[in-house]
């Protein structure tokens, strides 16, 4: 277990759903850190009470791999995450300490309202291929097992999870604040997998060799036994009567994924220009499913980090998404049938290798050899890109190493829990400011039309890709 | 740091990966040389299914329970963008009917075995996750005579490899779900008793048994076979004119094997308890256990397996060796032929040329033969026989037996002659 502080405790917090409540916990319990709030810019936190623990604030799929692979000794994280992490490595070094009383919904698999798939029993009994979509796709892989689905694929997505039923997959294990939740995303809950309660979680090697006694008694009066979830029952009767908007959207022939995120506004921007009207798409909507005015074009709004693989399983025809994200997908699968087809020009971004400015490392030959020498032992590896940072490393003949996957804000994780990072940057001063300097552009992106090579072939449907693509290439033109 | 220590290897063999030294292959020939010598003997054909196989194959049919399921090594493919994940093989007898299904039904009946390895993870490291087994599997074999033909085979191969400690413990599967299905519990609570089984802990039934009411006396005594023969499964039936179909007719066939294995003077035991992982086993199950209780082979009837995966419906059983535990029964004895080796002390072109041909002389003549120009340390001990070619001319050679330590100088047939004898 390398990289924990050699005197201090490690503690990693978690950002998003359970910060506030986790931070009250905290300062009830008497371990309270400074500036553990939504407001902090700081990633690094120190405790107000005892001299030797210190604390980070991460993503919480980021602590559950963390934590386990002991670059914490302590967490605070979702039992979906630790599920997830153990659905896929039963070996992880991840100890379920305790349930803290703090809860946030409950993880479902659930269909969507308007499918044919209406009880549980209906899916055990199904015998097509049934699709399904899941941020969690180890728990969701282990479900299909559990429930001896005939046939089955898993597709794991970054988000948005919600918006793929009935048109993208027949089944979603996602999480959600309850039932209704999900009702009002067109969605029918068959099962409600397990609630969703934070966990306090440990490294096992910290657990079994360091004294964390003093930290941990401060929680031993709020642990508490998990609940069991139950099957939840479902009202009978068919599928709800097809609502307008989904009749018309599956009635359209070419489906268009558009991103949701930083990309949105310049997406936004070269529709208009291309003179591509979307409604909705602009602004603050929720709705995912849009009906331009083409009217054989059917848009649905979807993480562009997802987009790839989408394309390629025929989901949709057409993406915009970055190449960056085309380009990790078909390090993943270099068989894909996904085509680039126009360069949109907008979101430029570089994909660097990066590492401390302390590393007497300036290019990536020094880094081979610098790890050919024992430099570090293993390299490790935090990247947003697994398959194009593992990909560089193989190529290049670089040791001994380990990927290490994050889900944003990568350079937090840079001297200490990993040494080099393979993440995306705009301008480079993100980097700078973590002392941070880059040793190889590995990909230069930006954002582009992404493509289906089957809808290609589609004589029908190559007519009208061709169309989309001219008002879009005009548009790229007219900003030169 | 801990400088002063051995150097670090560069790069070591995976976690839970063995390597198999000359002394492990010499032990494994011999264990897959004396089982596929019998399954010759015995008619059945050699079949490779590939290692790689669809997960859903393993996850859609009930065919490995959900913790063994967790157990696998699966990966999404370079193709595997169409979401569909694929496994290193966790079992072998699934594969097998897979490709009898695909490619030879509906022939019937088919006798098959192979030797493969098969992939199991396993959290310590210190175990094998990749392990062999010897299988073979009678397709369209009859229950009771299909039966007792694989016990027979596997205990053919034990005979052959000499192993006379090596015991068989011979159970039903049937017998045990029947019985599950007489107790007066609700489904879910059966379902419940059968996992546990399955992962080896019979607590619960053993509880469940003890509690039963006065009519289903025949209960109880089912769970303490151990060690005993068949007429005492004569004894349970008599006791049990109450019991369902399906109880009856798994105990009848029970005693049928037992019978038979009896009057061939097979020798076995019978222990309910020899049941483990019976997911797809619906009859007869055996197993066999070293002198030391370890787990060395097993098998069993698996009627459902072949329909469930959209084949006709044909009865099935086979068994399998495992490989790995069965090597540790076995010492690293060369039950081959005498080695030669064949050196010169001369280097020179026309000297090797000569020591080559003197080599490839005794090959043809069916003996080994290792070449050592100048001959070195390597050369003792080893070889049974030392042949020193003097210079490129020379019509004689001179033949040390390193057994005896007699030396002669005779011509090159003369020596070939003597060592391949």
């Amino acid at each position: 277990m390398q990289a924990i502080g050699p005197d201090g405790i490690r503690f990693a917090l978690p950002k998003g759903r359970f910060l506030s409540s986790a931070s009250e916990l905290l300062d009830a319990a008497g371990v309270s850190f400074e500036d553990y709030s939504s407001k902090t810019r700081q990633y690094r936190l120190l405790s107000s009470r005892f001299e030797s623990l210190s604390a980070k604030i991460l993503q919480e799929k980021d602590i559950s791999v963390h934590v386990s692979v002991g670059n914490y000794d302590l967490g605070i994280c979702g039992r979906d995450w630790v599920r997830e992490m153990k659905a896929r490595y039963p070996a992880a070094a991840l100890v379920e300490v305790g349930s803290l009383p703090l809860r946030e919904g409950a993880v479902y698999l659930a269909t969507s309202a308007y499918s044919d798939l209406t009880c549980l029993e209906e899916v055990k009994r199904s015998n097509r291929t049934l699709h399904l979509v899941s941020e969690y796709p180890g728990v969701a892989t282990l479900l299909a097992a559990e429930l001896r689905l005939k046939r089955f694929r898993v597709f794991p997505v970054w988000g948005a999870a919600g918006a793929y039923p009935p048109e993208s997959a027949d089944l979603v294990v996602m999480w959600a604040g309850d039932e209704r939740d999900l009702v009002s995303q067109g969605l029918r809950p068959l099962k409600k997998l397990f609630e969703v309660d934070a966990m306090l979680v440990a490294n096992s090697g910290s657990l079994s060799a360091r004294d964390m006694s003093e930290v941990l008694a401060c929680f031993s009066g709020r642990l508490e036994v998990a609940r069991n979830a139950g099957d939840v029952p479902v009202a009978d009767g068919g599928g709800l009567p097809q609502s307008g908007l989904l009749t018309a959207w599956q009635s359209r022939e070419i489906r268009l994924a558009l991103p949701d995120g930083h990309q949105k506004t310049p997406a936004v921007e070269l529709l208009e220009r291309a003179g591509l009207d979307v409604p909705g798409y602009a602004g603050k909507t929720s709705e995912r499913r849009l009906l331009p005015g083409i009217d054989w074009l059917a848009v649905k709004v979807i993480r562009p980090q997802d987009m790839p693989l989408q394309v390629a399983s025929g989901h949709f025809d057409l993406a915009v998404t970055g190449q960056d994200w085309l380009h990790e997908h078909l390090c993943a699968f270099p068989s894909s049938p996904v085509v680039e087809l126009l360069d949109l020009g907008f979101g430029k971004v570089r994909v660097v290798a990066a590492l401390s400015e302390d590393v007497p490392v300036s290019t990536t030959e020094e880094l081979s050899r610098f790890v050919a020498r024992g430099g570090f032992r293993p390299l490790r590896v935090a990247s947003e890109y697994t398959n194009i940072a593992d990909r560089y490393l193989r190529d290049n003949h670089i040791g001994a190493y380990k990927v290490m996957p994050t889900w944003g804000a990568s350079e937090a994780f840079l001297p200490d829990d990993a040494d080099l990072l393979v993440d995306n940057t705009q301008t480079g001063k993100t980097l700078v400011e973590n002392r941070l300097k880059i040793i190889e552009v590995i990909l230069r992106s930006s954002a582009c039309l992404i493509a289906n090579a089957e809808s290609l072939r589609a004589p029908s449907k190559k007519a009208k890709i061709d169309e989309l693509r001219a008002m879009l290439a005009g548009a790229v033109n007219e900003t030169g | 740091m801990d400088t002063q220590s051995e150097p670090q290897l560069l790069h070591g063999k995976c976690r839970g990966m063995r390597d198999m030294l000359p002394g492990d292959m010499l032990r494994f020939r011999r264990v897959e040389d004396a089982f596929v010598d019998a399954c010759r003997a015995y008619g059945y054909e050699e079949v490779k299914p590939p290692t790689i196989e669809y997960l859903q194959l393993f996850t859609a049919l009930g065919t490995l329970t959900p913790a063994m399921v967790g157990r696998v090594y699966s990966f999404l493919d370079w193709d595997g963008w169409s979401g569909e994940r694929v496994v290193l093989r966790p079992d072998s007898t699934i594969p097998v009917a897979r490709l009898y299904v695909e490619n030879l039904a509906p022939r019937s009946p088919v006798r098959l075995f192979y030797v493969t390895n098969s992939f199991v993870f396993e959290e310590t490291g210190r175990k094998n996750r990749e392990r062999w087994q010897c299988g073979a599997e009678f397709i369209g074999g009859a229950p009771v005579v299909a039966d007792v033909e694989i016990v027979l085979l596997a205990s053919d191969v034990i005979a052959r490899l000499g192993l006379e400690d090596v015991r068989f413990q011979v159970c039903h599967a049937g017998l045990l779900k029947a019985l599950i299905d007489e107790l007066d519990l609700s489904a879910q609570d059966k379902e419940h008793l059968v996992e546990s089984v399955l992962e080896g802990d019979w607590r619960g039934l053993e509880a469940a048994v003890a509690g039963v009411a006065d009519r289903k006396r025949y209960l109880p005594p089912l769970l303490s076979l151990k060690g005993v023969s068949s007429g005492y499964l004569q004894n349970v039936r008599a006791l049990s004119a109450g019991a369902g179909p399906e109880f009856r007719r798994a105990l009848d066939q029970f005693i049928e094997v037992s019978s038979l294995l009896d009057e061939l003077e097979c020798s076995y035991e019978i222990d309910i308890t020899a049941v483990r992982s019976f997911e797809y086993y619906t009859g007869i199950c055996f197993q066999l256990v070293s002198s030391a209780g370890e787990k060395v082979g097993g098998g069993g009837r698996y009627d459902d397996l072949i329909p469930l995966m959209g084949g006709p419906n044909i009865p099935a059983c086979g068994f399998a060796l495992y490989v790995d535990q069965m090597m540790l029964l076995l010492d690293g004895r060369d039950g081959g032929t005498a080695r030669a080796a064949v050196v010169c002390d001369d280097s020179s072109a026309g000297a090797v040329r000569r020591t080559l041909e003197v080599a490839r002389a005794v090959r043809a003549a069916g003996g080994v033969a290792s070449v050592g120009i100048k001959r070195g340390p390597e050369f003792t001990g080893r070889f049974r026989w030392v042949l020193r070619v003097a210079s490129e001319t020379a019509e004689t050679v001179e033949l040390t037996d390193s057994e005896t330590r007699e030396q002669v100088t005779c011509s090159i047939a003369e020596a070939v002659e003597r060592l391949v004898s």
